[in-house]
Formats: structure tokens, C-alpha cells, sequence
């Protein structure tokens, strides 16, 4: 019973702090850090936004809604954020404008941190994009979100273990009722500011002649670019005869 | 530097070759077992309940063969229904409010104030009225239509709509996820462009752009609810006239429906062929909608966007609507030798001047049909109602309305036609240049444009010419 006391752990964490949250709608300018949300579509991703925002772009029970990049900002312990609202993919190996867009941020904008939004019930589904956005970038949280229906549909999922296995900190959340939103906040603030450090998975289960070709270009990658985080990632879209990717890095994209 | 780069796209194209094609599914393999890993020890589900028993239970029905097209026929007609029985009495009082009592008190007050009369003709018959028209008449179907289809979409219904459909639209050539954006179509045509992006086909995405003015707007089924209400109602007996308007109106959207599968078809088969491609849709589960937060913002993001973007375009076409029925050229205003030289090619196709006069100055936006029509029916009926040329009657309801239309010179044949030509013209301008933003094509931008309003012109001649057989 002690649960409808305290709905989570963190609200008894000395750094939860829910009045530090300004919800700034659509002033983006000058922020201190950048925020990119994606996730399968049909995961809560705009109620999400809206949360963290105060904004009320517009959301609607089907995959799709959102074609476009959405942006607002909020302020958080005196440090501001900027929101990007990605559209809801798949997967960022196909070719869509939609996957495109969501593929091209977290990628070349280079987000502070990527709010991975999973729809708990549906984890297993939602996991292929969670594992290529881990690829491709070190600084992630996964929303666990829409608890409730999970809840409803006897779906339990072990966040610390996910948490574990996936390298990246997890909050559970049901953002139609508000929960779980204070807790992220926090979270993404702690990862932005670097004092929680993420060790995202990285894909395992590759057959060892595979393996080692991506081995071979990848370090080939790292030589060439020292600072980017995912030269395994680019080397398996080399390696997929990624068009976008060698004009990236033809066109130097990939320099820092 | 340059070179080290070449070298890496060189390195890969080699390790590419030797691994053979097969890398793309290796990866996705991996991917997946990963995945089903983590899931294994993360998640436990309680296997012997497993999905919601009533989430089943409703996709069932809602989407089998045999009931999915009557409730969602049945469904459109209760939202219908409910728009049009529950907007006549908020409509009548605003009419009362806007039209009887603020027009007038501000006429005497530009009296009092020595307005010169085309000044206070200019802003305040032409103007004032006709943003006060817009709002009476649209605000109260808007304030209803919305909420309730808002409330359909955050209950999840709109997917099954599309899965329902789905397999028309791969007959007709298109892809199935054409049934969403065809969806938002129902609210607004520029927004269901927009969203035709989730279509990644280039080929099936532009049969989604071009054909989706066949979906009635919300700028357009004020139009169709009032028609319907005034003539098809009325030739039936009393008892049945709200049904009857109803059914026209479901009439009328099926009725796009139709001329989407068909264009998109023809598209398909002539100048747009190619392969079908499959996707999967997900069907999310049914939740809850929460009533009052989707009312507050189905009546912030949408009604109140909308009623704003009618009335910053009827501000300026009911200056323009006065203008041109008070400038004189000859014996006669502008208006009256427009009005006069298309009522030959109005009466053929069973419209009348005044209609294709009213599309013409409507094309910013398909909500300011009606009021044009009604001023500029007033003006060539010359009735005097006390006022003066190209200003609008005190319209306290659907009936009176009727009235002067009536003395206009409608039938309703006109009606039916009108309803038809809502259907099948031109998108308003908001849409088309959404279209060429999206395509950055000029030439499937005409095509857009001009493909509907030809069908509407062929459309409404024959149907006229058929009538007049009988």
C-alpha cells in the first residue's frame, strides 16, 4: 500500500524537485540544451511533449499523426531545454520522409539527449528502434510509457533490469494522467549535465563474419573522425549502401 | 583529407561485396534477437489473460466484413445528426444576437456619428455582417462536429476506419495508409496534405495529394448541413426532414468517397502507374478518451483556428461583396453584370450566377460560400428588406434563409447541384498552395486544382440535364 503514497522512488530522491520545472510553450530560443523525442508511432510521444511543454499540439489515437518536426522548450533548474517532437518511426533503415526526418535529427541535429518513448505493452515491438537509436547515440532515456494500459493488459516490465540491460536510465510514466513526467524531467536534466553517463547496448547477436567487416570499417571510421560516438553505426550503413550516409561524409557532415 | 574518406567508402563497398547481399537481413536478424533477449528477462505477461478481452472483442466487430461499413456509416450519421439538430437553436440565438440587435445598434450609431453612408455601408454591411454571419452560422455545427470527432479519434476508431478501407484503396492502386489522410481531410484538406507524408511511395503519395479534396472539408460541410436542411428536409414530411438531411449529407461524403477510389484508380491506371505497396497498420488499443481535455482543445486547436481563419477571410470578402454590388458600371453594379453574364453557364449546369459568382469570391476559403450567395441573392432579387444593395438580411433561421433563396430562384435542383459543386471544385487557396509546397511540382498542382472542378462541372451538367428530362 505504501505505492499510493509515493507513486515512485524519486519522489523521495533528494534531487526530485517538480516546482523547478517553467514550461516555456514555443520560445526555443537560445536554449541551453537540446532534447530530441522519438519512438514508435502511436506511443504518446505529442502527449509527451505537450507535458513537458505546456503546449497542446494536437494528438490523436493513431500512428502517424505527427509528419513533422514539432519544437518547444521548458525550463528546468535554471537550465533551459529545447524539445524536438520527432515523427513516430519504426525503424531508421527505411526510406520514408517521415523516417527520414526522425533519422536526420537524432544523427546530424546531435541532441543533448534522445527521449526513446516506448509504449510498455508493446516493448518488444518498440525495442528494434530503441536498439538503432542506441547505436547511434550515447546520451538517451527511455520513457516507459502508457504504464496503465500495460497495467491493464497484465504486461509488467522490470525497469531496473531494462534499465541495466539497455545501458540507459528508465522511467516508467503514464503521460495522458501526468505520471512519470516529473521523474523525467529530472532524469533528462541529470543527462544532459552529464551526471548520470549512459553505456547504451549495442547490438550483439551479429555473426562473426559480419562482425568483423563492421569491426574493420569502423575502426577505419574512428581514425578517420575521432569524435563521432557512432562510427559502428555509420560503418553498418556503409555497409548497407546508405546513399545519405556517404554524402554525409563526403560532404563532411561527420566533422566536429 | 578527402582521400581517407574515399578510402573508407572504398573499404566498404569491398566488405560489401564479399559479404554477399544478404547484410540488410542479417542486421535486422540481430536486431530482433536482441531485442527478444531483453524482452525475455525484463517483461512477464500474465499469458493466460493475455489482451484486453474487450479491445478484441470491439476490432471484431468494428472491423469484420460484415458490420465494419454499416457502423461506420451509422457512427458518421449520429455525429452528423447531433451536429445538425443540436446547432439550429445555439444558431437561431446568435443570429438574433449578431444580425437583430448589434447590426442595427451600430448602424444608428454611425448615424449619430455622421458616418458618410459608404463608409458605414463599407464597414458595416460589408464587413461587420459578414464576419457576424460566418460566426452564426459556423461556430455552433463547429463547436459540435469537432469535439465529437475528436473524441472518435483519441477513442482509437480512426485506424479501423483505415483498416476497413484498406483493401479499396489497394483495388483502387493506392496505398492503404490513403484512408488517414483521407481522415483528416474530413477536418481540413491542407492538413490532410500535409500528412499524406507518412505515405513513402512518391507515386501513391501523390494520388493521396491529388484526391483529397474529394474529402468534404469543415469548411464545406456547414454548407452541406444548411442546404440539406433547408431543401431536402422540406420535401419530406416534416417528421423525417432532419433524417433526410442526414442521409443527403452522408450522401454527399460517401458520394467523395466514391470519386477518391475512382480518381485514384484512374491515376493509378493512366498517368501515375506502379506497383501497390503493403505496410503494416497498427491498430492501437481503445482508450478512454478524456472527455474534457479533448473538448477544451478540439475548441481551442480546431473550432476557434478555423471560425479565425473564416473570418480574417470574410472580413475582406464582405468589403469586396459590398464593393462590387455598389460600384456602378453603366445602370448597373459590378456584381449584377458578373452575376449576369454567368447565369447563362450557371443555368446549364443548374446553378445560377449568383453561385458561381460566390465560388469565385470565395476561393480564400469555402466557409464564406453561403453568405455570399445570400447577399448576393438579395441584391439581384432586389429585396428590400431596408437596407441597401449587397447587404445581408437578418437571417433568423434556417427558414428564412430558404426564404430568399427561394425568391432567388432556387430549386432543388439548385440545392442538390450546389451540394454536388461543394463536393467537386476547386480546394481553397490555403490547400493549393499547401499542394505546391508539398509536391513543388506546378503541373500536379493544376492538375490538383483543375481535375475536381472539371468533374464538378461535368457533374453538375449532367445531373442537371437528366433532371430537366423529367
Amino acid at each position: 500500500m505504501e505505492k499510493n503514497v509515493v507513486s515512485s522512488a524519486c519522489e523521495v530522491c533528494p534531487q526530485y524537485n517538480p516546482d523547478g520545472l517553467k514550461k516555456l510553450g514555443v520560445n526555443v530560443e537560445n536554449t541551453d540544451y537540446v532534447v530530441a523525442l522519438a519512438g514508435n508511432p502511436n506511443t504518446g510521444k505529442s502527449t509527451v511533449f505537450n507535458a513537458l511543454t505546456g503546449l497542446r499540439q494536437h494528438t490523436g489515437n493513431w500512428p502517424g499523426k505527427t509528419v513533422t518536426r514539432a519544437e518547444g522548450a521548458f525550463g528546468y533548474n535554471d537550465k533551459t531545454y529545447k524539445l524536438v517532437d520527432l515523427p513516430g518511426t519504426y525503424s531508421l533503415l527505411s526510406t520514408s520522409e517521415d523516417e527520414e526526418v526522425a533519422r536526420n535529427f537524432i544523427l546530424f541535429g546531435k541532441p543533448d539527449v534522445t527521449v526513446i518513448v516506448v509504449d510498455a505493452g508493446r516493448l518488444e515491438r518498440n525495442l528494434n528502434l530503441v536498439l538503432q537509436i542506441l547505436e547511434i547515440t550515447d546520451k538517451a532515456v527511455l520513457c516507459l510509457n502508457l504504464m496503465d494500459e500495460a497495467k491493464r493488459n497484465h504486461v509488467e516490465v522490470n525497469e531496473r533490469a531494462l534499465a541495466k540491460r539497455l545501458g540507459v536510465p528508465v522511467v516508467a510514466a503514464s503521460a495522458r494522467f501526468n505520471k512519470g513526467i516529473p521523474e523525467l524531467i529530472d532524469v533528462i536534466s541529470q543527462v544532459a549535465t552529464g551526471k548520470i553517463a549512459c553505456k547504451p547496448h549495442r547490438i550483439t547477436n551479429v555473426p562473426k563474419h559480419i562482425n568483423d567487416a563492421v569491426k574493420k570499417l569502423s575502426d577505419q571510421i574512428k581514425q578517420r573522425f575521432p569524435n563521432v560516438p557512432n562510427s559502428r553505426w555509420i560503418a553498418f550503413r556503409l555497409l548497407d549502401g546508405d546513399q545519405r550516409i556517404i554524402e554525409a561524409l563526403r560532404e563532411g557532415e561527420f566533422e566536429l | 583529407m578527402k582521400d581517407s574518406v574515399e578510402d573508407i567508402i572504398e573499404l566498404s563497398n569491398d566488405l560489401r561485396w564479399k559479404m554477399g547481399g544478404d547484410f540488410h537481413d542479417h542486421i535486422t536478424e540481430s536486431i530482433y534477437a536482441d531485442a527478444s533477449e531483453i524482452v525475455e528477462a525484463t517483461v512477464t505477461t500474465d499469458s493466460r489473460k493475455g489482451r484486453n478481452a474487450v479491445d478484441v472483442t470491439i476490432d471484431r466487430i468494428v472491423t469484420s466484413r460484415k458490420w465494419g461499413f454499416p457502423i461506420m456509416f451509422l457512427v458518421l450519421g449520429v455525429v452528423l445528426w447531433l451536429t445538425i439538430i443540436g446547432a439550429n437553436y445555439p444558431s437561431g440565438l446568435l443570429a438574433e444576437l449578431l444580425l437583430d440587435s448589434i447590426h442595427p445598434a451600430l448602424k444608428s450609431g454611425a448615424a449619430s456619428l455622421h458616418f458618410p453612408w459608404w463608409l458605414s455601408g463599407f464597414l458595416i454591411d460589408g464587413v461587420y455582417l459578414a464576419l457576424a454571419w460566418v460566426i452564426a452560422v459556423m461556430l455552433p455545427p463547429m463547436a459540435i462536429f469537432f469535439p465529437l470527432f475528436t473524441l472518435l479519434e483519441d477513442f482509437g476508431y480512426l485506424p479501423r476506419v483505415a483498416f476497413n478501407l484498406d483493401n479499396l484503396f489497394k483495388k483502387a492502386g493506392a496505398h492503404g495508409k490513403q484512408a488517414l489522410t483521407m481522415s483528416m481531410g474530413f477536418g481540413c484538406n491542407a492538413a490532410g496534405v500535409v500528412a499524406t507524408r507518412i505515405i513513402d511511395s512518391p507515386r501513391e503519395r501523390l494520388i493521396a495529394i491529388i484526391t483529397n479534396n474529394f474529402s468534404l472539408c469543415n469548411g464545406r460541410w456547414p454548407t452541406q448541413i444548411l442546404i440539406a436542411t433547408i431543401f431536402v428536409g422540406a420535401v419530406v414530411p416534416k417528421a423525417l426532414s432532419g433524417t433526410a438531411a442526414v442521409l443527403s449529407v452522408i450522401g454527399i461524403a460517401v458520394l467523395g468517397m466514391a470519386f477518391m477510389f475512382t480518381s485514384s484508380w484512374l491515376l493509378s491506371k493512366t498517368v501515375l502507374k506502379g506497383q501497390v505497396s503493403t505496410f503494416n497498420l497498427e491498430l492501437p488499443p481503445y482508450r478512454p478518451p478524456r472527455f474534457w481535455k479533448t473538448l477544451y482543445t478540439s475548441l481551442i486547436d480546431r473550432t476557434l483556428i478555423v471560425l479565425w481563419r473564416a473570418i480574417v477571410f470574410a472580413a475582406p470578402a464582405g468589403a469586396v461583396i459590398w464593393l462590387i454590388s455598389n460600384i456602378m458600371i453603366g445602370d448597373h453594379s459590378i456584381a449584377y453584370w458578373m452575376i449576369n453574364s454567368l447565369d447563362g453557364f450557371g443555368w446549364l449546369i443548374g446553378l445560377n450566377g449568383v453561385i458561381l459568382v460566390a465560388y469565385i469570391v470565395a476561393i480564400p476559403a469555402n466557409e464564406i460560400v453561403i453568405p455570399t450567395v445570400l447577399m448576393l441573392t438579395v441584391l439581384v432579387t432586389g429585396m428590400s428588406g431596408g437596407e441597401g444593395a449587397g447587404v445581408m438580411f437578418e437571417l433568423d433561421s434556417a427558414n428564412a434563409t430558404g426564404e430568399i433563396l427561394k425568391a432567388g430562384g432556387w430549386t432543388l435542383l439548385t440545392a442538390v447541384n450546389l451540394m454536388l459543386f461543394s463536393l467537386l471544385h476547386n480546394p481553397c487557396s490555403t490547400t493549393i498552395y499547401t499542394i505546391y509546397r508539398e509536391t513543388k511540382s506546378a503541373k500536379w498542382t493544376a492538375v490538383a486544382t483543375l481535375m475536381p472542378l472539371i468533374m464538378g462541372f461535368v457533374v453538375t451538367f449532367l445531373v442537371a440535364q437528366v433532371w430537366r428530362l423529367f
